[in-house]
């Protein structure tokens, strides 16, 4: 059985890209009105939206946690963000994911600062195209920011993992669904911390520290993206004042 | 002792401010001898201490604040109120009836119900009790007329301006009386809807553009223009 090159004779990816580089990476903070943050990110084909309610009180009751906060994430994919039509109803691996990313934000969220409530995240994957997890994590962190609650850190994730051979950064879906290994990770820069680090595939122990390694230069990429999408939001109120 | 951001910039969640022996203020925390901020906000670094202004934020109660709520459920004895908090205010029976209140002969609908608008002080909040409201002070209680504007809590104080400077200005071009509540619920009362609406658009000026300086002036400008245009129709 043939199988589909993802690498050509130049090195270069199917999506024209070389092995150590981003797709391109368009963000927006304070897209959503009603939420009280929100961020939009556009990833390679990813689109994905992220919202944040809170701190709330926590419904249902019995969740109330009386020394911090509670996260409650729901990470969703819309019928329409797949070739084929997915079922609206969370699926097992949305379920997985909304836990996986919870977790991986719960360290830089100052919890214990407001005890008793609640806060929601809501991600939604309007159109998928590989390392939606990564991609809706890093949309999520600037939502929470954009909230206005408390944070020790923004936190930013990217994949790396092993296509054709050889090492690649930030995997599309083909190269995801075709390639051998995928290992995408989340990292929060100011604290020096892993708060995501999954793995799925085959790689040997040396192209697995190369991976992360790579993955981790992926992040710290995006962090940069991050914080300039946040300050382009406040600096363009103040150009339209200065134009007044 | 060293600075890593210019007072005034606008800083993010993590961002590296200073380092050294500072004294910790609103917003930052130390991480090592790094101090870092929490919020996206305007740094203050200034001789020894850090601190940043948030730039959007919710409301955290406070015992001694004003503040504006909406009544969102009656109990038996006691009110709950929506004072745009994490928590609900807790406004007791006795607030309205006084030291005689009685349930079986008191009816609470008849002093407050749903949707009902009300100026209000903490009297008590802590991280284990919600914030507890009273009436029992001169400017308290149910709000009959006026219209109430909220901005993001965060913004009050500049809503407020230096020794209330803004206020000032607002209050005394518009005739409106203004009640700011410190969550950042602000009631506005005059004879003349167009001066409360005035009022409306003001502060949706100064919401949007609280992070920029000169905004005394340019709000008092902008006043002038509309009021003159206001007598011109």
């Amino acid at each position: 059985m043939g199988k589909t090159r993802l690498i050509d004779e130049n090195g270069l990816r199917s999506d024209g890209r070389r092995a150590d580089e981003l797709r391109p990476i368009k963000i927006e903070v304070g897209t959503l009105e009603n939420a009280n943050g929100s961020a939009y990110i556009e990833q390679g084909k990813c689109k994905i939206l992220a919202a944040v309610y809170g701190p709330h009180e926590a419904h249902p009751r019995h969740l109330t946690q009386p020394d911090r906060a509670i996260l409650r994430c729901r990470y969703h994919m819309a019928p329409f963000s797949v070739p084929e039509r997915k079922s609206p109803a969370p699926s097992r691996r949305e379920i997985e994911l909304s836990k996986v990313i919870r977790e991986s934000l719960e360290p830089v969220v100052m919890t214990e600062l407001f005890p008793r409530t609640m806060i929601d995240i809501f991600i939604e994957v309007l159109q998928a195209d590989g390392g939606t997890r990564c991609v809706g994590l890093t949309a999520a962190s600037l939502a929470l920011a954009d909230a206005g609650i408390p944070l020790r850190g923004l936190v930013c994730a990217c994949a790396a993992g092993k296509v054709d051979g050889q090492i690649v950064l930030d995997l599309n879906d083909l190269e995801d669904k075709e390639g051998e290994a995928d290992c995408p990770i989340a990292f929060i820069p100011q604290l020096n911390v892993f708060s995501l680090l999954q793995m799925d595939g085959l790689m040997l122990a040396e192209e697995y520290e190369k991976a992360v390694n790579l993955a981790l230069e992926g992040c710290r990429r995006i962090y940069e993206m991050q914080i300039e999408a946040i300050k382009k939001k406040y600096r363009e109120a103040k150009a339209e004042d200065n134009n007044q | 002792m060293t600075k890593l951001v210019s007072d005034r910039q606008i800083v993010v969640p993590g961002e590296a401010l200073a380092e050294g022996d500072y004294r910790v203020g609103e917003n930052v925390y130390r991480h090592g001898k790094t101090i870092l901020s929490t919020m996206v906000g305007i740094a203050r670094v200034e001789e020894d201490r850090v601190s940043v202004i948030a730039l959007h934020g919710f409301y955290m109660p406070a015992v001694g604040d004003v503040v504006i709520g909406i009544v969102e459920d009656v109990g038996v004895t006691h009110w709950l109120v929506d004072i745009n908090a994490p928590y609900p205010g807790v406004l007791r029976a006795s607030e309205a009836f006084g030291r005689g209140f009685d349930p079986t002969r008191h009816e609470l609908l008849d002093e407050l119900k749903i949707g009902d608008v009300l100026i209000a002080k903490v009297l008590s909040f802590d991280r284990t009790h919600d914030p507890v409201l009273t009436l029992g002070e001169g400017g308290l209680g149910k709000i009959r007329d006026g219209v109430v504007v909220s901005l993001t809590p965060s913004k009050v104080p500049r809503l407020i301006g230096r020794k209330g400077s803004m206020l000032g200005i607002i209050q005394q071009k518009t005739g409106c009386q203004l009640t700011v509540g410190q969550n950042g619920m602000v009631l506005a009362r005059s004879q003349d809807k167009r001066m409360e609406n005035l009022v409306i658009k003001i502060i949706k000026l100064i919401e949007r553009e609280a992070h920029t300086s000169g905004l005394t002036n340019r709000v008092a400008k902008l006043l002038d223009a509309e009021i003159e245009r206001m007598k011109g129709d």
